[in-house]
């Protein structure tokens, strides 16, 4: 019998690293579930001659195809998108490119601005210190004075441009359009305890030299310092509750595979928007047969993604290819609404700076345009080395048809029923960001011009499937993250956005997480009320 | 007990036919084609999660071609490639994967290549600050963030 913990928190990637180590200094007892392990670097694709093949295989950011014993498969048959993750501590900052803007005061005031979705219950300024200290936690790597931003203190200095970030800031000066070298947390000096960058390049599949940050080098360590027990390899199949319809705790598999009950009086949820819904609905809940905090109907709904264009080129000049962090610059010139564009809302711009030459031969082989026979060689000498690519990431507005639901068959190891996506995506921002994408490649005299629109692997932004907001009928968690149903019960992931903005969320999911956290330390006497 | 080896004769002879197709060796840039003996040692040895596509898309091909490839005259060889390309799916592409990252990690291309022969880390690479001062006209523009009622 484990004993009771006056805080239990589900997943220890991005968002719930960041609620234990803030909620630490209560000296509650709170505990982490995870169902992965440590990590070990020595392990990482980086440190091997295999390096890119492994993307294909045990580092695949698909869980479908990686099917490490700690993944749960998705059904996403149905969606034009698949879902991209990593199970473990530190969650998805284990593989993602840490590339870390953060949304913009317009992205909380859709509906205010442009008469479309829904506003936020919270604000930009109410974030603004939760993104300073999740800056500092993480180590940001950036550079003051953007002007499509208000201001910020990246504690550590930008990346280098580079050969392809030059290139590219060129071409988007020649065309008098916005561009700065993004944010990143990868650190470009040594930083509490990690070690700065020395181009590894293949940053997304775990870092080897600990210069990115993952969760579990940034928040874990200093909340296992605080007290904070995080106990791994344990999958939680439901959350339980009493006759007061309030959550009791879970039940869980641990490393052995045996069945285990934790008792707690709070339950946070950190499983990202498509664990959370999977675990809410589950029908194992007994007394909640739609879900549990389900009253609304809108646990699993609304799901967005960013759709994802990317273009890319190939240009005479040598540029930095894999031998640098993947992503150089960013852009925000199509960021804000101009409604002579023919839509509202709008998408960030982000630069790759090429690719390693396994990449480069599966892609252009499977492009078309490296071609098979004696020619291969001469064409791909051309090709290797000489990429730049951007993307556009566009603002997925809420749908309810878009949603997570339980597939009526598919279970993972545990017997627990595996998500499935249903999800559509519209067209037209992304034909937008295409042609401009097309635009900017030329102006820096790239050819052979590629397209992939959306990206198919490209679902790793997973939003909005337990949406804030003050109204218990439109949404699942009240304006600091605590159900409407269930009073005890919280959820701190990318699960609570309103609506998704245009850039990749990680930076806000923390800053929101932290800022929960910070709601609940200062309620804590009528906490339930 | 012996282990099964990950594919029969007969597809280990289709996989270095068909692995010269995509990429025969070269004079011009001194590399061998994907048919060489120690590329194709280092794709059967690694097949791992990808031996099940892989042997799916050999049958495919086999079937296709009727007999051996590499007994084809070329032209029939061609019509052959283009239409497993063209209808062997999820499965072909593994196949075309796995030969190009076999080749692409080989000494004596990556040399060919002007590449160094070692993984990323520890060393990692340099990269150049490069032009800041391509930054000053975004500099000097107003701000341009929508501010919020």
């Amino acid at each position: 019998m484990n004993e009771a913990v006056d805080v239990l928190i589900i997943g220890a990637g991005a968002s719930g690293a960041a609620v234990a180590w803030s909620l630490a200094e209560t000296k509650m007892h709170i505990l982490c579930l995870d169902q992965g392990g440590w990590m070990n670097p020595a392990a990482y694709p980086s440190r091997g001659r295999d390096w890119e093949a492994r993307f294909f295989g045990d580092y695949s950011p698909s869980p479908n195809i990686r099917a490490r014993p700690e993944d749960y498969p998705i059904n996403d048959d149905n969606s034009p998108i698949k879902v991209v993750n990593f199970n473990g501590v530190g969650g998805s900052t284990v593989m993602y490119t840490a590339h870390f803007p953060r949304l913009h005061p317009s992205d909380f005031k859709v509906k205010t601005l442009d008469g479309v979705a829904d506003d936020w219950p919270i604000d930009y300024d109410t974030l603004a210190p939760f993104f300073a200290e999740n800056d500092r936690m993480m180590g940001v790597s950036g550079l003051s004075g953007d002007p499509a931003f208000p201001p910020t203190e990246p504690p550590m200095p930008p990346l280098p441009l580079g050969r392809s970030g030059a290139a590219l800031g060129k071409a988007m000066n020649k065309l008098g359009w916005h561009w700065w070298p993004s944010d990143t947390t990868v650190a470009t000096t040594d930083y509490e305890g990690r070690a700065r960058c020395i181009n590894l390049g293949h940053c997304t599949p775990a870092c080897a030299q600990g210069a990115k940050a993952s969760t579990d080098i940034t928040y874990w360590p200093a909340a296992l310092r605080a007290g904070v027990e995080l106990r791994t390899h344990c999958r939680v199949r439901e959350i339980t509750t009493n006759e007061h319809g309030m959550a009791s705790g879970v039940v869980y598999y641990d490393k052995d595979g045996v069945e285990q009950f934790q008792g707690a009086e709070v339950v946070i949820i950190a499983c990202n928007g498509i664990g959370t819904p999977r675990l809410l609905l589950n029908p194992a809940s007994g007394r909640f047969p739609n879900g549990l905090a389900n009253s609304s109907g809108l646990v699993g709904k609304n799901l967005m993604f960013h759709p994802y264009a990317q273009v890319y080129g190939f240009v005479e000049e040598v540029t930095d290819s894999n031998r640098a962090p993947p992503i150089c610059l960013w852009s925000k010139e199509f960021y804000e609404t101009d409604l002579s564009r023919g839509f509202v809302r709008g998408y960030a711009f982000q630069f790759g700076r090429g690719a390693g030459p396994v990449m480069e031969a599966v892609m252009s082989e499977a492009k078309g345009i490296l071609p098979w026979g004696a020619a291969h060689h001469a064409v791909f000498r051309r090709l290797n080395g000489h990429r730049l690519q951007l993307s556009a990431i566009c603002e997925d507005l809420p749908e309810e048809h878009n949603r997570v639901t339980l597939d009526p068959h598919l279970k993972d190891i545990h017997g627990i029923p595996a998500p499935k996506v249903d999800y559509t995506i519209s067209a037209k921002m992304m034909e937008h960001g295409v042609a401009r994408a097309k635009e900017v490649l030329a102006a820096a005299g790239a050819t052979d011009i590629c397209v992939n629109c959306p990206i198919l692997y490209g679902g790793w932004h997973l939003l909005g499937t337990a949406r804030m907001g003050t109204d218990p009928e439109r949404s699942v968690v009240n304006e600091w993250g605590r159900s409407h149903d269930v009073k005890n019960l919280f959820i701190v992931d990318g699960s609570v956005f309103v609506t998704s903005g245009g850039v990749n969320p990680t930076s806000t999911i923390q800053a929101i997480a932290l800022y929960i956290a910070d709601q609940m330390k200062s309620r804590l006497a009528n906490l339930f009320d | 007990m012996l282990t099964k080896p990950a594919l029969t004769p007969a597809q280990r002879d289709d996989l270095r036919s068909f692995a010269a197709m995509i990429i025969p060796d070269s004079a011009e840039y001194k590399v061998p084609g994907a048919d060489d003996p120690k590329i194709q040692a280092d794709i059967v040895a690694t097949l791992g999660r990808d031996t099940e596509p892989v042997r799916e898309a050999l049958d495919h091909l086999a079937r296709l071609a009727g007999q051996p490839l590499a007994g084809l005259d070329p032209a029939r060889r061609e019509t052959v490639a283009k239409e497993f390309r063209n209808s062997g799916g999820a499965a072909a592409a593994t196949l075309i994967r796995v030969v190009l990252q076999c080749y692409y990690r080989d000494d004596r291309v990556l040399r060919s290549l002007g590449l160094e022969l070692r993984p990323p880390f520890p060393e990692g690479y340099t990269l150049e600050q490069g032009d800041w001062s391509l930054l000053d006209p975004v500099k000097a523009r107003p701000a341009m963030w929508r501010r919020v009622p």
